[in-house]
């Protein structure tokens, strides 16, 4: 009978609603009570399953454009984006002082996984590499490698114009990152292999921060940024400037 | 440098609506389930939402006051008229729940489902279950966003909650018993729920 009403709030519980003193006296009875802790981990089960099932559609590349078009209908100032970054820097004084030990901890968990994030990025590089079939769609040129990816992924995105560049496409791939889709591009420069790689930003498992990655981090040059919605990966060992100019061409074409 | 009230509000307006565009997008493609008339949807609430800016009170919940704007857009439009025309959105909320079952399907859904057998239960659902389960699961909204959404107390939050995961759990059970459509895709989706902090 106990358990009855533990399980009658446990979607309270689970969907962070309950008090800190009900949150403190749940967990205390899910370490005691089998019972309890089984129903409780089959609906968080749940509760992902949904999360992930319910990421499913994605506004085209044109709808995106036309709105953005019709947002951005009247010149921006330059002086309320300061006055903006301004107040949203002084927002963010004030949360982070009033939240410190919270976002303290979680903090922490966000490094970890975005950690997560970066090290499967290597690793879908170095396995791709090493495979017999690199990639699904070989060829050396964007009009035949991009339609390659319609309807395989739930987004569009925009290849480079190489010519005059120092970088050849090799071909593409479809790859999956915690059970996202997104393309995977592979890059010649100087007998270095790049690897390119497009996910919807919010579909990944973590938030990330633009920017390059040292080397001594992953074994390899990383630069990461995100464009209308989508996030960019570019990594391989070639240096550092191959890797920037190569995530340059990339932005000016998104 | 004169900026006029109009300016700025539209510019407050950009920074606080673009950031939603993908997720706004997201619920009116399950609510409609039509890409066309999302898009519409979509477009119609950032419209009406652009007009009506002034009367939102800032300092106060942006995202639940767009959503609310893209619901209610919805419920008036074509689609929205006929789906609330068979179903009646609040008869289910005094019904007592059912007991917690033993044999659950989500354990099941852990072994053999996939994404796509979920997404279609999603799609069944009636429409007020799917979009609240969507605004917790997905938007991770609180139930004090949601009832501002929804426009309706936190206690029909809670109890349409908790019917929309019953319905959904329900109806999932013969499929899942039924088999694996691809059984290997199931494995990925789900695989990572174990790591669950519990």
């Amino acid at each position: 009978m106990v358990c009855e009403s533990w399980k009658a709030k446990l979607d309270t519980y689970l969907d962070g609603e309950a008090s800190q003193e009900e949150m403190r006296t749940f967990d205390a009875h899910l370490r005691s009570c089998a019972s309890c802790s089984a129903d409780a981990l089959a609906r968080v089960q749940m509760k992902r399953a949904i999360q992930i099932a319910g990421k499913r559609f994605a506004p085209s590349a044109e709808f995106r454009k036309k709105m953005q078009q019709s947002m951005a209908s009247k010149p921006q100032r330059r002086f309320r984006l300061t006055w903006m970054l301004a107040a949203t820097a002084a927002i963010i004084v004030v949360a982070g002082t009033l939240t410190s030990a919270y976002l303290g901890t979680r903090s922490s968990r966000d490094q970890v996984a975005r950690d997560h994030v970066y090290s499967e990025i290597a690793d879908l590089h170095v396995g791709t590499l090493a495979s017999s079939s690199p990639v699904d769609v070989i060829s050396t040129d964007r009009h035949t490698v991009k339609p390659w990816f319609q309807g395989k992924i739930p987004f569009a995105f925009n290849l480079p114009e190489l010519q005059n560049s120092v970088f050849s496409l090799l071909g593409g791939r479809m790859t999956y990152l915690d059970q996202t889709p997104g393309a995977h591009l592979i890059y010649d420069v100087r007998k270095h292999h790049i690897s390119v790689f497009v996910f919807q930003e919010r579909a990944l498992p973590a938030r990330l921060e633009d920017g390059s990655l040292p080397p001594q981090k992953l074994s390899f040059n990383m630069e990461t940024w995100t464009q209308g919605g989508l996030r960019y990966f570019v990594i391989g060992d070639a240096s550092t400037a191959d890797i920037d100019s190569l995530a340059k061409l990339f932005k000016a074409a998104s | 440098m004169n900026v006029s009230g109009e300016d700025l509000q539209l510019d407050s307006f950009e920074e606080l609506a673009l950031p939603l565009f993908d997720q706004l997008y997201n619920f009116a493609h399950w609510l409609t389930q039509n890409r066309e008339e999302a898009e519409d949807l979509v477009q119609e609430t950032y419209a009406k939402a652009l007009k009506g800016f002034a009367s939102f009170r800032l300092g106060t919940n942006f995202r639940a006051w767009m959503y609310r704007i893209l619901r209610n857009t919805f419920l008036t439009s074509r689609t929205g008229l006929k789906t609330t025309m068979t179903v009646s959105l609040d008869a289910e909320e005094d019904t007592p729940e059912l007991p917690v079952e033993r044999d659950t399907p989500e354990t099941l859904l852990l072994e053999r489902s996939n994404r796509e057998l979920l997404q279609s239960a999603m799609d069944d659902l009636p429409v007020h279950f799917r979009e609240i389960l969507l605004l917790c699961e997905v938007e991770e909204m609180s139930y004090q966003e949601i009832s501002e959404t929804l426009s309706v107390p936190i206690g029909t939050v809670m109890s349409r909650l908790s019917r929309a995961r019953q319905t959904l759990r329900t109806r999932l059970r013969p499929q899942l018993q039924e088999g694996p459509r691809t059984a290997a895709a199931a494995k990925g989706t789900i695989a990572k729920v174990t790591n669950y902090g519990l």
